[in-house]
Formats: C-alpha cells, structure tokens, sequence
C-alpha cells in the first residue's frame, strides 16, 4: 500500500507489481485499484483535477518531462468535436524498458489512470499505442480491460454516473519514430508514422484532427495516486520542480540491471550502486548515457548528479525517460556509437532531408572509423553533419542522432584518434 | 488467375476485422491492426494479401503498400518456423549481443537475415526491444527470451531440431 506520508512512499507505480496474480480484477482491486475511482467520478470535476495534477508537479515521465496538468489545461473544452486520449506505450527509446512492467504486471492501475484522466478531460474513447513487439503485454492489457468492461469500469455509465468511456490497445508495429506523439497519431490513423510539423500541438488538433492528449504509460500510472492522496502530497516527494518517484530502467555494465522506482533527486551514483549492485568492471564509469540513447553522454565527474530534469540538464544532459545506460571501462565507446548511428539511420522516417541524409552519413562514416579505416577529415564530417542536424528537423530524431556522435567525439577525441592511427601503423 | 488459389480471410477473421473497425473513427485506423491479422494468418504479406486487406478496409493499395514498408515487423517475404529476432542495441551489444549473433549464425550455418535449408530457422537483428535490464534479448516468434546465452539458444536449437526429427519419424 502506498503510504500517506510522503516521507514514507516507497513506490508509486510498482506499488502492487510484485504481488501474486496482479494482472486480475479481483486480486488487483482487494489491493487497492479502482478503491479511489469512485469518488473521483463522484465529487471531482475536471478542474479539480487538473488542479490537483497541477499541483503534483508531475512532470511527464516520457522523455520531455513537460508538466502533465499545464498540458491537459491546453485542451480547449466545448469545441463540439470528440477529445481523445492517447496512451504513448510505444517504448521504443533504447534503453527504456519501463513501461512494460507496469502493463505486464499491473494493467489495472494503467486503466484506473486512464480512466481518471479521460474524466478530466471528457473523453470517450481513449487509445493504448503499444509498441508491436509488446504481444504478451498487449494481451495482458486485453484481458485486463475485458475485465474491466464486465465489472462496469469501462463502457457506458461507468460505476452508474454519466461518465462513458471505452478503452482499445493499439499495436504498432516496429517503428521507433512512432514514440513521438504526433508520428504515434499518423500511426493511429493507419499511416507511416511520419511526425507532423507543429502547432498546431495535438491537444488543439490531434487525432483525426480533434483535440488529443497523448500521455506516457508511467505518467497516467501516477494519476490515481495524485488524486487520492493530493497533489501537495506528491509535489513532497522528490525535490522542487522534481516531484514524485520516478522509475529509473538501468542496463549496461551493471551487475542487477533492471527497473527501480526510486525518489527523484536520488543520485546517479546511489542508484547504480546501492541498488544495481555496482559496476561490471572497476569503480568509475566510463560513460554514463542518463536518459535514453538520444541524451548527451556524462562521464565520471558526474556521477554524484541528482537524478532530476534540472541537474541532468545543468550537467549538460537530458533525464529523458530515465533509461540509464551504463559502460564501465571495458566498453567500445566507438563501436557503441557506431550502432547508434545505425539505429538513428534505420529509424529515420525519411521526411526531413537533414535526417535522411544526415543519419546515413553518420553511419556510414562511423562504419569505416570503427573499422580502422577513417581519415582525420572524418572527424570534422561527423562534427559537421551532427551539428548541422540538430534542430533543423520536424522533430527531434535528428537531435537524437547527434548526440552520441558529439559525446564520442567531445568525451574520447584521443581513443578516435587511435583508431585512426590502427590503420596508418 | 487460374491454378492460383485466391487469398481470402475466414468468416470468423472478417467478423473480428468488423469490431475492430468499429473502434475507430475512421476504418483506416484498423489498417495496422488487420494487417497484424493478415499476417498471422498467411505467415507473410505478399501482394495477394496485401490487396485482400486494401479490399477488405475499401482502402486503396497504395496506402497499405506504403504501411507495410514503413514498418519493420510487417514482412513481405516468408520467414523460417522459428523467426529469432536478436536484438543488438546498445543494452544488449555491452551484454554479448554481437557474439551471440556470430554463435546462433555459426551454428546453423546461414548469414543474419537468411533461413536454413530446411526452412526451420531465420536469424535476424533487431532494434531495442525494450528490455535491456534481460540484456541480451532474443524474440523467436514474438515472444521474448531473456539473458539468453550460447548454451541457452544451443538448447533451443536442438529441442526444435529433435522435435522435428520426432515428427518425420
């Protein structure tokens, strides 16, 4: 059970994910889900919740960490068309592995979130997008919200109030770019996930141009929480401007890779070793990459940073979705890097010449630097197609993509250069 | 078109196509979906099947056609029985990922990305399959194995290869 204390709170999201046939109806609700419901529908209107989530300081756990209740404020009421909510459960980012254990082992509390949210907002239809390899977690989900429609939790008159909703998981299939919001809403369409050019942002027009609020798995997970227990209750976990718990996914040089929920401000050097049992290899990291494969690498002099959105940034980074990806001393950092670029290249959805262009460059370039077949000039092409990427693009894929070119080439300029030198010796 | 059987969905799959149109807006919403469907059912999506789903969604061919390439688990070309998907992304590159590449294609004999002769096996590499914390990660037929290592795909091999003995027998 998660503690009224917020001193006290040892979980948020993974609060029922390790008991015993979770994903059921029954189990879940004699474990708390659904119990708060009831008097949200009841006694809350949108406004207070929306309140209430301003309040939390919840910051959305996808990547951007843009303030979840300012975006569902953006959301322009009695505009005669439907609003839609969009579960962002694509999970594509390398090195994020998080939202899977939440629909895998506690869908309910994902559905109670949802359920909370499309109150707020006055949806009727609302949409999971899981990514297409997530076939077990999708069926998870299906049977969750079958359940879910029989005990009167979704559907029509909801629990006996005027409040209608319906629920339906949405497979992708195999395509990173559809984690952005807008490519995850040309997905939904039925169209190549292709980011659309912003604004109109999609809380305006989104969905089949209607108003669409596109959340992440994590963040709606935290809604029936804020609610129960207020948002003053969540904005006292953490550190200012980073409220809550945040569920950090570590993998890499690790000994216990794996998912931890811990509260945000926690440092980068407590959570890999007190509760990832500690480097691989030797004491000090080699490099750190703190918020997905997108994110600016940090180095050893920043392993005391506070796991915040602010400290991350301050130290030249992004927390992003908290996917920490760790190499000790004994990783190829070239060879790393150059299957990033083939990552960015694959997933480039090709609508921007910057991208298209720019990430097979990179590729191809970071092919032949591995292979020992670079030239010095190669160094300056790599600096110049990353930087002249960055920002010139629809969205941020192109950014992506030059992060781990410039980390490699402003963190390891020397361990390039000796790559090089393998050739001419 | 004749000696050509022509493709078409069962009964019950059209009436399972028909509720999942009903939860869309649009019927063009439900194209990822039925073709997730198409594909269970035929193993692959060849042209025939992909007009059988353009038919089916009363969309044009083009739009499905531009939908199947886009997407990486959409395929149009046959795969063996067992379809082992390693993923060589950065968790599980740092984990051995590379090397049990090497070691699955060795073993059986083929390149990434080919089918052993008697049309058992299909190696191929993937992208991050969102679970580096069980680094490395193979899918064989969309379900995920975890920390998987030599021996453990050794094992894996021989069972189906035994199995499959068992079934000529």
């Amino acid at each position: 059970m998660i503690s009224s204390d917020p001193k006290q709170v040892k979980a948020i999201c993974f609060d029922r994910v390790h008991l015993e046939g979770q994903t059921g109806l029954e189990i879940a609700r004699k474990n708390g889900a659904y119990k708060f419901l009831p008097t949200v529908l009841k006694d809350f209107d949108g406004e207070k919740i929306i309140d209430e989530v301003k309040k939390s300081g919840l910051r959305g756990r996808g990547g951007a960490g843009f303030p979840t209740g300012l975006k569902w404020s953006f959301v322009p009421r009695n505009t005669g068309r439907p609003t839609y909510l969009l579960c962002n459960a694509d999970e594509g980012e390398p090195g994020t592995f998080k939202d899977r254990d939440i629909m895998r082992f506690d869908p309910h509390l994902l559905i109670e979130g949802m359920l909370m949210a499309g109150f707020a907002l006055g949806v009727k239809d609302a949409y999971i997008y899981i990514r297409g390899e997530f076939l077990h977690e999708a069926q998870v989900l299906d049977a969750a919200i079958e359940e879910a429609y029989a005990a009167n939790l979704l559907g029509e008159n909801i629990l006996g109030t005027d409040f209608s909703m319906n629920l339906t998981v949405h497979r992708g299939a195999g395509a990173y770019i559809c984690g952005e919001e807008t490519a995850l809403i040309e997905s939904l369409e039925g169209r190549p996930g292709r980011p659309r050019f912003k604004p109109p942002f999609p809380a305006v027009e989104g969905f089949y141009r209607c108003p669409t609020v596109v959340n992440n798995v994590e963040t709606l997970a935290t809604i029936p929480a804020i609610l129960e227990f207020g948002g003053e209750w969540h904005a006292a976990i953490g550190v200012p401007n980073n409220t809550g718990m945040k569920i950090f996914s570590v993998s890499g040089h690790v000994n216990k890779p794996g998912n931890y929920e811990v509260p945000m401000g926690t440092s980068l050097k407590t959570l890999i070793e007190e509760y990832c049992g500690g480097l691989q290899h030797g004491t000090l990291p080699k490099v750190i990459i703190p918020g997905g494969s997108s994110t600016p690498w940090l180095t050893a002099e920043h392993y005391d940073t506070p796991l915040t959105y602010d400290a991350m940034m301050k130290a030249g980074s992004m927390l992003g979705s908290g996917a920490i990806i760790v190499m000790d001393e004994t990783a190829d950092v070239i060879a790393l890097t150059r299957r990033l670029a083939h990552f960015y290249a694959h997933e480039s959805c090709g609508q921007c010449t910057p991208c298209r262009e720019g990430t097979g460059w990179l590729e191809r370039v970071m092919n032949r630097v591995e292979a020992g077949q670079g030239c010095e000039d190669d160094l300056c092409v790599l600096s110049d197609a990353a930087t002249h990427m960055a920002g010139r693009t629809i969205c941020a894929l192109a950014d992506g993509a030059a992060a781990p070119i410039l980390s490699l080439l402003k963190h390891f300029p020397d361990e390039v250069r000796a790559r090089l030198m393998e050739k001419a010796a | 078109m004749s000696g050509v059987e022509q493709v078409r969905f069962t009964e019950q799959r059209l009436s399972e196509i028909n509720a999942v149109v009903k939860k869309y807006p649009a019927a063009r919403s439900a194209l990822l979906p039925v073709l997730h469907m198409a594909q269970k059912d035929f193993g692959y999506l060849s042209m025939e099947v992909q007009q059988l789903v353009a038919d089916t969604l009363n969309l044009r061919l083009m739009m499905v056609r531009e939908v199947v390439t886009f997407y990486t688990m959409f395929r149009e070309q046959p795969t063996g029985k067992y379809l082992m998907e390693v993923c060589t992304n950065a968790g599980c590159m740092l984990n051995g990922a590379n090397e049990l590449v090497e070691h699955i294609t060795k073993t059986l004999g083929i390149k990434v990305g080919g089918t052993t002769p008697d049309g058992m096996f299909t190696v191929t590499e993937v992208e991050c399959a969102g679970a580096c914390g069980g680094a490395p990660v193979v899918q064989i037929n969309n379900e995920y194995h975890e920390k998987v290592d030599a021996a453990y795909m050794d094992a894996f091999i021989t069972k189906v290869n035994a199995s499959a003995e068992g079934d000529q027998a």
